[in-house]
């Protein structure tokens, strides 16, 4: 399986005014893996995901995606097998209509009309919010604006997704249909987040960042365990993992 | 800053009413596109001491806000709001327009109301004399009235966007149009982030003057220009990660029939009509002729 | 200042329509063939931008009344003055479909006022003076440039915005002049508008310059790609001008050429709707040429008389005596020409899709 392997080797980058970003970062993810890449804030998340899709070049090192070096000559070719979710909804969202948003990625990629409503649809129904298809994006819930996000980027076939906090500002309702939803992908799934619940239920594998480097990358649960490593990073153990205050106070009377 | 918060409130209202279904509604955006342009036309080519003939057209809004069930009361409303302006500069009008245009001859009156039904003296005879510059005031108001009616009958019976998509079939050029989306698009977005920094230092100020100096004005929106830039950059980001390489298409299935064919050549006729033959002064003849044979 | 519909004449209104139609499609060919498409969304939300910083005002010393940042100059400095310009006419275009500022027809000119002054008079001629390109690529540490192009932006936006708002003021005073609707003398106008713009100038020309300058301190680079993306010569400045003088003068010319007293442009452009009719109809060509006929006799020899009797009754007390003469022909003539053109455009491509 060496389809759709995202790969990073000795990656570093510094920013213009002498800030390093990431410093000698590498893994390897294969295909159809769910990695959860968490941090404190500052860690290099979001710097990571921007050499993902080609928008920042690194300093020194190689990204692969598929089977192509990424850089300038490539950067068309793998952006299409790449699927990038903002974690603005509203900068994703910039057509007038949800159906012109979602039909946007595949217009460009040159496919005939018939088939663009037809992806149109099947994208919406996917993320559940086929209704919202004649709607403009302002005036939409955060909810509903995430869910069309998402569909905007299936709607381009990707087989990477690359999500920047895909669960902020969500209630809880929202937050677990969107939980829901992304168990569902096969797509291989880069997810950077600080919901650490989520990460649990929806990521086998997770990187951990610090300062720019990875200081862990290994299964999920097995990280989350270690109190540590999660304290060192500025991270927490999930709700999840911890005991029920209620519960645990009850128990004690 | 509330004036443009209710003008953001105003343009969601609009955007609603323009979501609603009638048969205004579903017709072809350049068939009203067209025919508000017409109307605009039309109303504008009368001389300036016009006003009977001006008076018919108001069948054109009237026809229409029953058609597209619009709340007339908002709309009303949203003209006076607008109205000040076209006050001030026609006010002018009566003020330096004193020539004597129209002259009642009150004898006609008295005659009229005793052949109603009134049979007390009313009293004196006389004239009464309007000058040129209160009857073209009055016209302008029409104007007003008229013009500003048919724009805001175009945008909520049709939506921006879809005025834009006419616009573009029109052959305006597609960098203007592209324009117009992303504007329109984005607005909401900033007023709303406008609003928040606002509010934000607003409840830290704590005197109850609430003025703001020069220097945190000039911070603000500078922060704000910074955000904005900021926004367009990850924009274009996300345009790029979805295949756009400096063209942006929309697939829109839009069709001129013979409802649009219909709606278009009726209006125009009529309004053509009613520039040629005044109608209000014909009718009046008519009562006339009627009441005193 | 916003013109309005209300107060234009359909020949001024029409004129400044074609006049600023051309400008938008000069400059959408400008920029479809020089601009990089990161552009595309940055003059969007700059246009979204000039809206909503007008939630932000600051207070004016003394006078109690509020200030906020103006359209045209800043959005000139930052993207040029073609990107600048259709910024500024989409800005104006929104206010004109939902806050109905202005209105419709008055929008050329008020699109004219409020943008052409800024991107293509106070812009080029007057802040480029000022602010050449390699000042604001300076590096910040050597302080003595550093305040020699601080004063530099100040004084070309402070001048450059004063002219841009005298100009724009003076423009919707011709254009009222023109119309004829409003009996306000020339002069008389005239002192009372461009005092007032004097003081919104001087107020817009000190934010455009302490914004600019807050952008240039934060994010030097901003600026000088921004100068340095579309450069703006003489001779493109030159071509404008003449060809929006040509642009006014025919439009102008045939307006008023429709509204002259030359019978024939009435008869023409109605025989031509006759032909819409049998265009749009769906029987095709074949429909009979009495309806045309009918179609024409129908209207009387163009005498509109509006004031046929000055008599009494009350709906007719209006009646006026209004000399229409045959400015009605001109314009109705112009529109009727317009639907002949745009329908046989459907109607040929109807064709073609057939």
């Amino acid at each position: 399986m060496s389809h759709h392997i995202v790969q990073a080797d000795n990656l570093h980058y510094t920013y213009p005014d002498g800030t390093v970003g990431l410093n000698k970062i590498n893994f390897k993810i294969h295909h159809g893996e769910s990695v959860a890449l968490v941090g404190s804030n500052g860690a290099g998340k979001s710097t990571l995901l921007l050499h993902l899709i080609g928008s920042l070049a690194p300093t020194d090192g190689d990204i692969r995606i598929g089977d192509f070096p990424l850089n300038k000559k490539n950067l068309k070719l793998v952006r299409r097998s790449v699927g990038m979710v903002f974690q603005d909804p509203d900068d994703q969202l910039f057509m007038p209509t949800v159906f012109d948003d979602v039909a946007f990625g595949p217009i460009n990629l040159g496919i005939p009309e018939k088939e663009v409503e037809q992806r149109v649809m099947d994208s919406l129904e996917t993320v559940g919010v086929p209704h919202l298809i004649r709607r403009s994006p302002h005036k939409l819930s955060g909810g509903e604006k995430r869910a069309v996000a998402i569909a905007t980027v299936l709607a381009t076939t990707p087989d990477i997704l690359i999500m920047d906090e895909p669960s902020s500002n969500l209630d809880p309702s929202s937050r677990r249909r969107l939980i829901n939803l992304l168990k569902t992908f096969t797509h291989t799934k880069i997810i950077a987040t600080h919901d650490l619940d989520m990460a649990l239920e929806v990521c086998s594998r997770t990187i951990i960042l610090d300062r720019g480097q990875i200081v862990a990358d290994g299964l999920t649960k097995e990280l989350f365990i270690d109190e540590n490593l999660l304290k060192t990073s500025g991270l927490e153990k999930p709700l999840t993992m911890q005991r029920c205050p209620v519960c645990s106070n009850y128990s004690k009377i | 800053m509330s004036n443009l918060q209710n003008n953001l409130f105003d343009i969601f209202y609009i955007d609603t009413l323009a979501c609603r279904q009638s048969w205004i509604h579903s017709l072809d955006p350049r068939a009203k596109v067209l025919t508000t342009l017409i109307f605009v036309g039309i109303v504008v080519s009368f001389d300036k001491y016009e006003i009977a003939m001006l008076i018919p057209f108001f069948i054109y809004p009237a026809v229409a806000i029953a058609l597209a069930d619009l709340p007339f009361v908002y709309l009303a409303k949203k003209m006076l709001l607008l109205l000040p302006f076209a006050f001030f500069i026609g006010i002018f009008n009566p003020l330096m327009d004193n020539k004597t245009l129209i002259t009642f001859d009150l004898k006609d009156i008295v005659d009229l109301m005793e052949f109603i039904g009134f049979k007390e003296n009313i009293g004196k005879m006389g004239t009464i004399d309007i000058s040129g510059g209160w009857v073209s005031f009055l016209s302008i108001m029409i104007r007003f009235c008229l013009t500003v009616g048919a724009a805001l009958i175009l945008i909520s019976t049709t939506g921006f966007d879809a005025v834009c998509l006419a616009l573009q079939r029109f052959g305006v050029p597609r960098p203007f149009i592209v324009q117009l989306m992303f504007l329109y698009r984005y607005m909401f977005v900033l007023i709303d982030e406008a609003s928040r920094m606002v509010r934000a230092r607003s409840l830290r100020t704590f005197d109850n003057s609430n003025q703001m100096r020069f220097g945190i004005f000039i911070s603000m929106v500078g922060q704000l220009l910074l955000r904005t830039m900021d926004r367009a950059q990850r924009i274009h980001l996300a345009m790029c990660c979805r295949g756009f390489e400096g063209d942006i298409q929309m697939l829109r299935a839009i069709n001129f029939g013979v409802p649009e064919t219909l709606f278009t050549a009726g209006w125009t006729s009529l309004f053509v009509i009613l520039r040629l033959y005044n109608i209000p002064v014909k009718l009046g003849m008519m009562i006339e002729n009627l009441l005193l044979s | 200042m916003h013109m309005a519909d209300a107060l234009i004449s359909p020949a001024v209104g029409g004129t400044m329509w074609a006049v600023t139609a051309g400008l938008i499609g000069y400059c959408s060919k400008k920029v479809k063939n020089e601009m990089d498409d990161q552009k595309i969304p940055l003059m969007g939300v700059l246009g979204a931008f000039i809206f909503a910083s007008q939630m932000i005002n600051f207070t004016i010393p003394i006078t109690g009344s509020s200030g906020h940042l103006g359209g045209g100059m800043i959005l000139a400095i930052l993207l040029g003055p073609h990107i600048a310009f259709l910024t500024m006419a989409s800005v104006l275009t929104v206010q004109a479909l939902f806050f109905a500022d202005g209105g419709l027809l008055a929008l050329g000119c008020n699109i004219f006022n409020l943008g052409f002054f800024p991107c293509f008079i106070a812009y080029p001629l007057i802040y480029k003076t000022f602010v050449k390109d390699a000042d604001t690529n300076y590096m910040r540490s050597n302080s003595i440039d550093f305040k020699k192009t601080e004063r530099k932006i100040l004084a070309g936006s402070i001048i450059g915005a004063i002219v841009a708002l005298q100009m724009g003021a003076f423009a919707v005073v011709i254009e009222t002049l023109f119309s004829g609707i409003s009996e306000l003398p020339f002069t008389t106008f005239l002192m009372l508008m461009q005092p007032i713009h004097l003081a919104i100038g001087v107020v817009e020309g000190l934010t455009t310059a302490a914004v600019v300058l807050f952008i240039w301190k934060a994010r030097p680079e901003i600026l000088s790609s921004a100068s340095s993306s579309s450069p703006i010569g003489r001779t493109p400045i030159f071509k404008v001008v003449v060809g929006l003088a040509a642009a006014a003068l025919i439009t102008g010319g045939a307006l008023s050429w429709f509204a002259s007293s030359n019978p024939d442009g009435l008869e023409w452009a109605m025989f031509k709707t006759a032909g819409v009719e049998e265009l749009e109809s769906p029987d095709g060509i074949h429909t009979s040429l009495s309806a045309i006929q009918e179609k024409t006799a129908f209207l009387p020899d163009y005498g509109f008389k509006s004031g046929e009797s000055n008599e009494l009754s009350e709906s007719s007390a209006e009646s006026v005596k209004v000399e229409l003469g045959t400015s009605v022909s001109g314009v109705v003539g112009g529109i009727l020409t317009l639907i002949f053109a745009v329908a046989i455009g459907f109607a040929l491509r109807q064709k073609k899709s057939n």
